[in-house]
């Protein structure tokens, strides 16, 4: 099946006094119709920049300087701002953090809803409000032909949440990007929210990008998933290989340091010291510094996504070529 | 709501008292209305009879409390320095002021509101730029040379514009207008911009804060990732949540217009309030000068409860006690 979405070597740079940042170099996947890709990785990752160049909304200095995207072929990454705009929205849906400040305050959330219906859809009001009544029905918000005219306020989080997911998915796009969307909110209503949003994308046969860094998210809703380390693909693959067989260095050790509820632990496992900043990307591979298996070649040189079985792996360890005793040289000398 | 509305009348109460005491206290302390009022030659009898039909030997809380009833009902006795009813002084001298005053708002923000959504907007472009650098002059040059650049260039020079008074006025009941005739309208041109000025960069300056605020807000990105028009975007969603600061200052702003119009009715010659207040100022007419002084904290206390109604009606998380909260 060809994919929904394909993101070829996507560069996204940030010029600024001090020169050039690149927030993310040589980023490549695709989502194919109706699959859920989780991307995970440490803050300031790149998680999120990939979302925001796909639906074209980096915030400025941010450019997308190199790669590709392509949404059923055609590229989306080269259109103008309101050719954009049509597809926001209507092709792929948005869903952000923080529910309390994602809607806007002064409008009901039936205005909202109406408003995003009529714009991508050309239905009366009439219609647009009973298409955004059933849509709040969908996302479980109860009594939804009363609270259509609730502004946001009155609200609890979780149901403010629901609201967005409406509103993201009420033009019927065929992918949704969701950044972080139960990061916000209260661990009891995470599963619900988590459990609605894979529901309503099954059903509609929606493809999903989720962008969080809870495991236990990726887990349960993904069907591959993608880690990410300094705006960088470091291993992507199905979700249950990488999670419990991770290939990488860097998936392996953020994989141990999720705390085991089975048993009781003295301490707790680490990645020994802290992601580059962007202005100080290491030669090679961006891992390096941090990486258990390092060795001389991860040193000068950038290592592409290689296939480990299952998995593909940016890690010099799957490249035949290697010398596979270096790790061992390096660690001994 | 209409207890939100008595509530406020109740809170503004204490502050029209004090007011009222000030002004009251300025007859006892800002020179003597009886020797004011006598003038050279008088006899100790003359004297007497006068306090006392003015009431002044009687006690202070007994006469502060005639003061207050009596300015409830309009009247705050005659001026010195014309020998006539200050309410009709008032009354004569408000449309003028409150029309002018009216005309300014209505300038700055007609100008003000669009130039600041516009530079929000377009932060980088020429235009933005060229209106920017145009409000640091509106700030920094004091208004009476504002008036009497205008005067120079639209009266002296090109002789579009009259350069003082109100032209010609209609009378409707005791509401003299200037706004029926084209000579008025014309009359009120120059010293509108001139009063408004101010307020007009002033607004400018704040509506575009607060849309490069609101512009970063996450409810914009959202409303862009919805793929909504750049219309509905910036004047629906990101103007609206400008409005509520830009209400306080403008309702302020405009209690600052009527109050302190006195610079440019001096400039222009406009009959109003404020070239009264002056010329009393000038002849220690303390009647006006209390009045005046009641009537613009009767001003400020009226804005500031159509400001209050106003955030109630553009902002609906004020307006508690009928919003059931969800689970």
């Amino acid at each position: 099946m060809s994919p929904l979405l394909e993101v070829r070597d996507l560069r996204v740079e940030f010029p600024t006094r001090r020169g050039v940042l690149t927030a993310l170099d040589g980023v490549s996947f695709s989502i194919a119709p109706g699959e859920v890709l989780g991307v995970v990785g440490e803050s300031g990752a790149g998680k999120s920049m990939t979302g925001a160049a796909i639906i074209g909304l980096l915030e400025p200095p941010g450019r997308i300087a190199g790669g590709q995207i392509l949404l059923n072929g055609k590229r989306i990454d080269n259109l103008r701002y309101d050719q954009m705009r049509r597809i926001r929205g209507r092709e792929i849906g948005a869903i952000f953090q923080d529910p309390l400040t994602t809607l806007n305050p002064l409008y009901t959330v039936g205005d909202q809803l109406v408003e995003t219906i009529q714009t991508h859809l050309g239905l009366d009001v009439a219609e647009a409000r009973k298409r955004a009544v059933g849509w709040l029905e969908m996302v479980g918000i109860p009594a939804a032909a009363q609270r259509i005219d609730s502004y946001p306020h009155e609200f609890s989080g979780g149901m403010r949440q629901r609201v967005v997911i409406a509103l993201a998915l009420c033009a019927e796009p065929k992918l949704i990007v969701a950044d972080e969307p139960t990061t916000a909110l209260d661990v009891s209503i995470q599963a619900q929210v988590i459990a609605l949003l894979k529901g309503l994308a099954r059903d509609k046969g929606t493809s999903m990008m989720l962008v969080t860094h809870d495991m236990g998210v990726i887990a349960e809703t993904a069907d591959r998933v993608a880690v990410m380390y300094a705006g960088r693909i470091a291993e992507i693959g199905p979700v249950r290989e990488v999670v419990k067989h991770p290939k990488h260095p860097y998936s392996a050790g953020l994989m141990a340091s999720i705390p085991p509820l089975d048993r009781r632990v003295d301490h707790l496992a680490q990645i020994d010291g802290a992601m580059p900043r962007l202005s100080a990307i290491p030669r090679g591979c961006a891992f390096n510094p941090r990486c258990p298996e390092v060795f001389a070649r991860c040193l000068v040189e950038r290592p592409a996504l290689l296939a480990t079985g299952a998995t593909e792996a940016a890690c010099w360890l799957y490249d035949p070529v290697s010398e596979k005793h270096a790790p061992e040289a390096m660690r001994h000398g | 709501m209409l207890a939100f509305i008595i509530s406020r009348i109740l809170q503004a109460l204490p502050v029209m008292v004090v007011v009222a005491l000030i002004s009251f206290a300025m007859f006892a302390y800002v020179g003597d209305p009886v020797a004011i009022m006598l003038g050279q030659d008088f006899t100790e009898a003359q004297r007497q009879a006068l306090v006392a039909s003015l009431g002044l030997d009687r006690p202070f809380f007994v006469q502060f409390a005639k003061f207050i009833w009596n300015a409830m009902h309009g009247e705050f006795g005659l001026s010195y320095r014309l020998s006539r009813p200050v309410a009709e002084l008032i009354q004569e001298r408000a449309p003028a002021t409150l029309e002018l005053a009216f005309c300014a708002a209505l300038v700055s923000l007609c100008a003000g509101v669009p130039m600041g959504v516009y530079t929000g907007l377009y932060r980088n472009s020429w235009l933005s730029r060229f209106f920017l650098t145009f409000s640091l002059i509106g700030v920094s040059l004091p208004t009476f040379l504002i008036g009497i650049l205008l005067i120079l260039v639209f009266s002296v020079w090109l002789g579009w514009l009259p350069s003082f008074g109100r032209g010609d006025t209609v009378q409707i009941g005791w509401w003299s207008t200037g706004l029926l005739t084209a000579s008025g309208l014309k009359a009120l041109v120059l010293p509108s911009v001139t009063l408004g000025l101010f307020q007009l960069t002033l607004i400018m300056r704040l509506v575009r804060a607060e849309m490069l605020e609101v512009l970063r807000t996450d409810y914009i990105k959202f409303a862009k990732a919805r793929g909504l028009a750049n219309r509905a975007i910036n004047f629906g969603h990101a103007l609206k949540n400008t409005l509520v600061p830009v209400i306080t200052v403008a309702g302020l702003q405009l209690g600052g217009i009527i109050a302190f119009a006195i610079v440019t009715e001096t400039v222009f010659q406009w009959p109003g309030m404020g070239l009264l207040f002056i010329q009393s100022v000038n002849s220690a007419d303390i009647p006006v000068m209390a009045a005046y002084l009641m009537l613009i904290a009767l001003v400020f206390v009226t804005i500031n409860l159509v400001v209050d109604l106003l955030y109630y009606a553009v902002d609906p998380r004020l307006r508690v006690g009928n919003a059931k909260r969800g689970h």
